[in-house]
C-alpha cells in the first residue's frame, strides 16, 4: 500500500476537535496515498469540513498529530494547497480574478515583495487550465457560483503544490464547472500530485476518486474504492448507531473530564 | 501622584452627612430624580435585552448618538427647552437613525456594523455641528444643551422627571402586555412570520421602544455612554440564568441597582457628570457576576474543575486496586504505594493525599501490609471495572480501533457512565463476558467469579 | 497662515483615518474602530498622570497600549466570558471611556484636557499650540503639535500600509488562506490594532474621538461602494477624506459652525452623494435592459 520510497502525503494520528462541548472529532487516525484522488464522505455535520481545517492547521486540535510528507505542516506549507467553500468570502470585496490567483502565489512571497513576471504568468496558465483567462479583469462580484469556484481552483492551482485538499468543490456548481474539475483531477494526478476533497454526493464518490475516508464523528473506514464502498461501511456511516457514543463523548467535554483525567 | 489633587478631596465626616441627608430625602427633588433613575435602569435593561437577544447590542450606542441633532434641530426650531418638544425632536432624528441602519446593509455593499458606526458618527457630527451653531446664536435658554453629552442628574427640572416618569413606565407596560410576542420574535421570527403574526408591526414597535428608552435616558447617563445602560445589564443577567422571564427581572434589578448608586454619587459630588457612575457600577456588577456566578462563573468553573479532578483520581485508584486484586488471583488484598505505581503513572504526594482521602471516606483500609479495599469500596471498584470493560466492548464492536486505542478512550469514559447507560450497554452486547483484552467482566452482583487462570495477563495495557 | 495649519492637519487626519479605515471596513471591525477611539481617552489620561508628560511619544505609547487592551479584552470577553462579540465590545469600551471621563473631572484643570474638548476637539485652537525646537530664547517655531503628531502617525500608517501590502490584502480578504499559507493572521490583526490606536490619538487634540470614528469610517465606506481594488480603494476613500475636509472647513466658514464637525457631517454627506448617483445609475441601467430586451 505505501510506497516505500517517500512519506505518506497526509498521516493523521489520534485527532481530536471538537465545537464548543460537542465532539465534532474523535481519534481519527488514518493515512493516505501519493498520487491518488482521495474522498472524505460522511453524513452532514459529521465533521468533514472540520476534519479538513483541522489537517490544515486552521481550527484547533484538542490533541493528535498531523504529518505532511513525514514532516509538521510548518516545514511543507509550499507542498500544499488549501481550497475552502466559497461560503467564506466576502464576494463584495473589490478585487478581480486575476487578483485572487496572484494571491495564491504568497507563499512564495517576503513580506514586502509584490507577485512577479514568474508569478503573472503562472497565475495566467493556471486561469487558462481552468477556462477563466477571459474573466481575468472581472470583479468577483460578478461571477456565478460556479465560475467562483474555477477562480478558487486556479489559486490552488497557481500554488504549485504536491498536495491539494479541497472543501467541496463540486457543491453548487454547473455541469460546465463539474467537467473543468475532473479535468484538472486527471491533470494533477498525471503530474502525481494528491488530491483530498471532502465530497459530498454518494452517487459520484466511485466515479470521480479513488480512495474513500468515511467519517462520522469517528473514523469508519479508509481505503481503495473497491474494498470500502460496501453496504456494511455506509450503514457505519450513514446509519446513526452511535448516538450514545457521541452523547457521552459530548459530556466528557462538557464537563472538561478529559483535562481533569489527563492532567495526572 | 502627590502634584495632582482631587478637586473636592473626600472628607469622610460630611461624606456621611450628605449621605444620611440623601436617604431622608429632605429634598424631595432627590427623590424624584432617584425613582426616574431607577425607573429608566429598569425600562432600558428590560427594552436593551430584546436588542441583545435579537445580537444587536451595540444598537443603543448608534441611537443615542442618532438622537443628538434632534434635540438641537427642536430647539432651534421651536427655541424652547420644554422636555416634550425635546423629547419628540429627539425620538424623530433617532427613528431615522434607526431607519437608515436597516436600509444600509440591505440595498447597499455596507455591512451592518459599518451601517451602525456610520449612522452613530454622522449623526453625532450633525449634532455637534448644530449645537456649536446655537452657541453662536442669540437666544435665551441655550447653556445646558451640552449636558446630555455626559448626563447630569442635577440638571434635571421638574418637567424632566415627569416626562421621564411617564415613558418608563409606557415601556414597561408595553413589554409585559406583549412579552410573548416579542419572546418569539426575538427567539425565531421567521416562524413566528409563518404563524401568521404581524412581525414587522412588532419590530417597529420594539425600534420604538428601544428608541424612547434611549432617548429618555439621555439627560441621566449621557449620549455617549447610553449603549452601557441597554447592554451591560442583560450581559450580567445571562450569567445567572438562562429564562429569559429572569433575564429580564434580574436585567431591570442590576438596573435598578446601578441607578442607585450613580444617583447616590451625583448627590455626593454634583459636579461630575452621572454617565459615567452608572457605568462604572454597571459594568463592576457584570465582572463580580462573571466571577462568582453560581452556574457559569469563573470561580465556580475552576472549583467544578479541581472537584471532577479529584473525583477522577479516587476512581482511578480503586480501579488499580481491583486490577492488582484481580492479577494475584483474588488471594492478595494488600498493596504498597509502589504496586499502584507500578500500574497507574501518579505523583506519589498526589497519590498519598487521594489514598488517605479514600481511607476517610471508608473506601480503603490502611494498615502495616499496606492499603486494601473494604467492602464499600470494592464494589464501587467492581462497578467501574465493569463499565470500563463494557465500554471497551461497545467501542471495539462499532469502531475499528486499536486495542490501545479502545483501552485509553474507556479510560476516560468510565468515570461517566451511569447506571442506566451501564444496562444499556449490556443490552446491546448480548452478554459478553471479556473484554478485547480478555480480561473478566466483573458480575453487576458484589460477588466476584473466579477467573480461568488461563485468561488473565493476555495483554499488559489493561 | 493659521488656516493653512488647520487644513494641513485637518487633511493628515482625514487621510491616515481612511486609509486604516479602509481595512476596518473590509474585515467588518468598524465597531471595534468606534471601541478603540473611545478607550484611548483612558490611556491618555493615565499616560499623563503617571508620567506627568505631555509628550506625544508618551501619549503614543499609552494609547496604542490601552487600544490593545481594549482589542484583547473584548476577544477575551467573547470567547471565556462566551458572550456576543459586539457585546464584549461595548462593556469593554463604556468602561474604559466611563473611567477615563471620571479622572478627567476628578483632576479637572490640571490635566489639560476638558470632557467635551476630548469628544470633539478643536481644531481652531491648533495653530496656537506649538512646539519650540531648541531652548526657549532662540529656538525655532516648528508648527502646531497636533500637526507634528499626526504628521508622524501618518508616516507610519503610510509606510505600514506600502511594506505590507500583499500581506495586508491577503489577511483582509480570506483568512483561512493566509493561515494555510502560514501568515501570522494574529500579528496582523494586532497591528492593524495599534495602528488604529495611534491614528486616534494623534486625531484627538483636532477632532476629539468620535469625530475619529466618523473620518474611520465613512470616507472608507464611500470608496467601498466604488472601489474594484485595494489599491484603488485607498486612494479613493483618501480621495473622500480630503475633500471632506475642504469643503466642510468651507461650510464652517460659512455657518460659523464647529469645523472638526462640520469635515465629519461633509464625509457623511458625500457618502450619500454617492448613494444617490449609484441608485439612479441602477434605476437608467434597469431601464436600459427593459429597453433592449423589449427591442429584440
Amino acid at each position: 500500500m505505501n510506497k516505500s520510497t517517500r512519506p505518506s502525503p497526509i498521516k493523521v494520528q489520534n485527532l481530536s476537535m471538537r465545537y464548543h462541548h460537542k465532539p465534532v472529532l474523535t481519534d481519527v487516525s488514518f493515512e493516505i496515498p501519493e498520487g491518488k484522488t482521495i474522498a472524505i464522505v460522511g453524513p452532514n455535520g459529521a465533521g468533514k469540513s472540520t476534519l479538513l481545517k483541522g489537517i490544515m492547521g486552521l481550527e484547533p486540535l484538542i490533541e493528535g498529530n498531523v504529518s505532511f510528507f513525514g514532516e509538521p505542516l510548518a516545514q511543507k506549507r509550499l507542498s500544499t494547497a488549501y481550497v475552502p467553500q466559497r461560503e467564506e468570502i466576502d464576494w463584495d470585496f473589490p478585487i478581480s480574478v486575476l487578483d485572487v490567483v496572484l494571491m495564491g502565489r504568497h507563499g512564495q512571497l517576503k513580506l514586502w515583495q509584490r507577485p512577479g513576471k514568474l508569478d503573472n504568468e503562472i497565475a495566467e496558465q493556471a486561469l487558462k487550465d481552468l477556462k477563466m483567462w477571459d474573466f481575468r479583469d472581472r470583479q468577483i462580484s460578478q461571477l456565478s457560483g460556479g465560475q467562483q469556484q474555477r477562480v478558487f481552483l486556479a489559486r490552488a492551482l497557481a500554488q504549485q503544490a504536491n498536495l491539494y485538499l479541497m472543501d467541496e468543490p463540486f457543491a453548487g456548481v454547473d455541469v460546465a464547472t463539474e467537467k473543468a474539475i475532473i479535468e484538472l483531477f486527471k491533470t494533477l494526478k498525471a503530474q502525481g500530485k494528491t488530491i483530498v476533497c471532502v465530497h459530498h454526493d454518494l452517487n459520484t464518490v466511485g466515479e470521480y476518486f479513488d480512495w474513500i475516508v468515511f467519517i462520522n464523528a469517528r473514523l469508519v473506514a479508509a481505503g481503495p474504492v473497491e474494498e470500502v464502498l460496501t453496504k456494511e461501511n455506509l450503514q457505519k456511516t450513514y446509519g446513526g448507531r452511535l448516538s450514545l457514543l457521541n452523547d457521552l463523548t459530548e459530556e466528557m467535554y462538557r464537563t472538561r473530564l478529559n483535562q481533569a483525567h489527563d492532567s495526572d | 501622584m502627590e502634584h495632582f489633587t482631587l478637586l473636592n478631596p473626600i472628607n469622610p465626616a460630611s461624606t456621611w452627612q450628605l449621605l444620611i441627608e440623601f436617604w431622608q430625602f429632605n429634598d424631595m427633588n432627590v427623590l424624584w430624580v432617584l425613582i426616574g433613575s431607577i425607573l429608566l435602569g429598569i425600562s432600558a435593561s428590560v427594552i436593551g435585552s430584546f436588542a441583545f437577544l435579537r445580537r444587536r447590542s451595540l444598537i443603543g450606542d448608534a441611537l443615542a448618538h442618532a438622537a443628538l441633532p434632534g434635540v438641537m434641530m427642536a430647539f432651534i426650531l421651536f427655541q424652547t427647552r420644554d422636555p416634550l418638544v425635546m423629547f419628540l425632536g429627539a425620538v424623530t432624528s433617532s427613528f431615522i437613525g434607526f431607519f437608515i441602519i436597516d436600509w444600509l446593509p440591505k440595498n447597499t455593499k455596507i455591512k451592518p456594523d459599518a451601517a451602525l458606526a456610520i449612522t452613530l458618527s454622522f449623526f453625532f457630527a450633525l449634532g455637534l455641528m448644530l449645537l456649536s451653531f446655537i452657541q453662536g446664536m442669540e437666544v435665551e435658554n441655550k447653556s445646558g444643551l451640552d449636558k446630555i453629552l455626559f448626563g447630569q442628574a442635577a440638571a434635571m427640572t421638574q418637567d424632566d422627571i415627569n416626562l421621564l416618569m411617564v415613558v418608563t413606565s409606557f415601556i414597561l407596560i408595553s413589554v409585559v402586555l406583549f412579552f410573548q410576542k416579542f419572546r418569539l420574535i426575538a427567539f425565531n421570527a421567521s416562524f413566528a412570520r409563518s404563524l401568521g403574526i404581524a412581525v414587522n408591526r412588532y419590530e417597529l414597535l420594539l425600534a420604538l421602544l428601544i428608541v424612547m428608552s434611549v432617548v429618555v435616558g439621555l439627560q441621566l447617563v449621557g449620549v455617549v455612554l447610553m449603549a452601557a445602560v441597554l447592554l451591560t445589564p442583560v450581559a450580567t443577567a445571562r450569567l445567572w440564568s438562562d429564562q429569559l422571564k429572569n433575564i429580564l427581572l434580574l436585567a431591570g434589578a442590576v438596573g435598578a441597582l446601578s441607578a442607585i448608586i450613580s444617583t447616590q454619587i451625583s448627590y455626593l459630588a454634583p459636579a461630575m457628570p452621572t454617565g459615567p457612575w452608572m457605568v462604572v457600577s454597571l459594568s463592576t456588577l457584570f465582572f463580580l457576576s462573571l466571577l462568582f456566578a453560581p452556574k457559569n462563573g469563573l470561580i465556580k468553573r475552576y472549583l467544578q474543575q479541581q472537584q471532577l479532578r479529584q473525583k477522577v483520581a479516587e476512581e482511578n485508584i480503586l480501579r488499580t486496586l481491583y486490577k492488582l486484586w484481580e492479577r494475584t488471583q483474588f488471594e492478595q488484598n494488600d498493596f504498597s504505594i509502589t504496586d499502584i505505581q507500578g500500574l497507574r503513572a501518579m505523583h506519589t504526594l498526589d497519590l498519598r493525599k487521594t489514598l488517605k482521602l479514600l481511607c476517610r471516606k471508608q473506601m480503603l483500609k490502611e494498615s502495616a501490609h499496606g492499603f486494601r479495599l473494604t467492602d464499600m469500596g470494592l464494589e464501587q471498584a467492581t462497578q467501574l471495572t465493569r463499565r470500563h470493560r463494557l465500554w471497551e466492548n461497545y467501542l471495539n464492536e462499532h469502531l475499528e480501533l486499536s486495542p490501545d486505542q479502545v483501552h485509553s478512550q474507556a479510560e476516560r469514559i468510565e468515570h461517566i457512565l451511569t447506571l442506566e447507560q451501564e444496562k444499556q450497554l449490556e443490552e446491546e452486547l448480548k452478554d459478553s463476558r471479556q473484554d478485547p483484552h480478555g480480561n473478566l467482566i466483573p458480575n453487576a452482583k458484589k460477588t466476584k467469579t473466579p477467573a480461568h487462570p488461563s485468561k488473565q495477563a493476555r495483554s499488559l495495557s489493561s | 497662515m493659521n488656516d493653512i495649519w488647520i487644513i494641513a492637519t485637518a487633511s493628515l487626519v482625514a487621510i491616515s483615518s481612511a486609509l486604516v479605515g479602509v481595512f476596518l471596513i473590509l474585515r467588518r471591525q468598524a465597531l471595534m474602530g468606534d471601541a478603540i477611539s473611545h478607550s484611548v481617552l483612558l490611556g491618555i489620561v493615565l499616560a499623563y498622570l503617571i508620567t506627568d508628560s505631555r509628550s506625544l511619544t508618551v501619549m503614543l505609547i499609552g494609547a496604542v497600549f490601552i487600544g490593545l487592551l481594549t482589542a484583547w479584552l473584548s476577544d477575551t470577553l467573547h470567547k471565556v466570558g462566551k458572550l456576543q462579540s459586539d457585546a464584549s465590545i461595548g462593556i469593554v469600551f463604556t468602561l474604559f471611556f466611563a473611567i477615563g471621563v471620571i479622572l478627567v473631572s476628578l483632576y479637572a484643570g490640571q490635566v489639560d484636557l476638558d470632557q467635551e474638548c476630548v469628544l470633539y476637539g478643536e481644531i481652531a485652537f491648533v495653530p496656537f499650540d506649538t512646539i519650540i525646537w531648541g531652548s526657549t530664547e532662540n529656538g525655532v517655531d516648528i508648527g502646531p503639535r497636533a500637526f507634528w503628531a499626526i504628521g508622524i502617525v501618518f508616516l507610519i500608517v503610510l509606510t505600514s500600509i506600502v511594506v505590507g501590502f500583499e500581506r495586508l490584502k491577503t489577511v483582509t480578504f480570506h483568512p483561512s488562506l493566509a493561515l494555510s499559507l502560514g501568515i501570522n493572521v494574529v500579528f496582523w490583526h494586532y497591528f492593524l490594532m495599534t495602528l488604529v490606536s495611534m491614528t486616534t490619538v494623534a486625531s484627538f487634540d483636532a477632532v476629539g474621538a468620535i469625530l475619529v470614528v466618523a473620518l474611520l469610517v465613512i470616507p472608507a465606506s464611500s470608496a467601498y461602494l466604488v472601489a474594484s481594488s485595494l489599491k484603488s480603494m485607498l486612494w479613493i476613500a483618501a480621495a473622500y477624506g480630503q475633500a471632506s475636509v475642504l469643503i466642510g472647513y468651507a461650510m464652517a466658514f460659512w455657518l460659523d459652525s464647529s469645523i472638526s464637525a462640520s469635515i465629519a457631517v461633509m464625509a457623511g454627506l458625500l457618502m450619500l452623494i454617492t448613494i444617490i448617483v449609484l441608485e439612479v445609475q441602477k434605476k437608467v441601467f434597469g431601464k436600459q435592459v427593459k429597453a433592449a430586451l423589449k427591442a429584440s
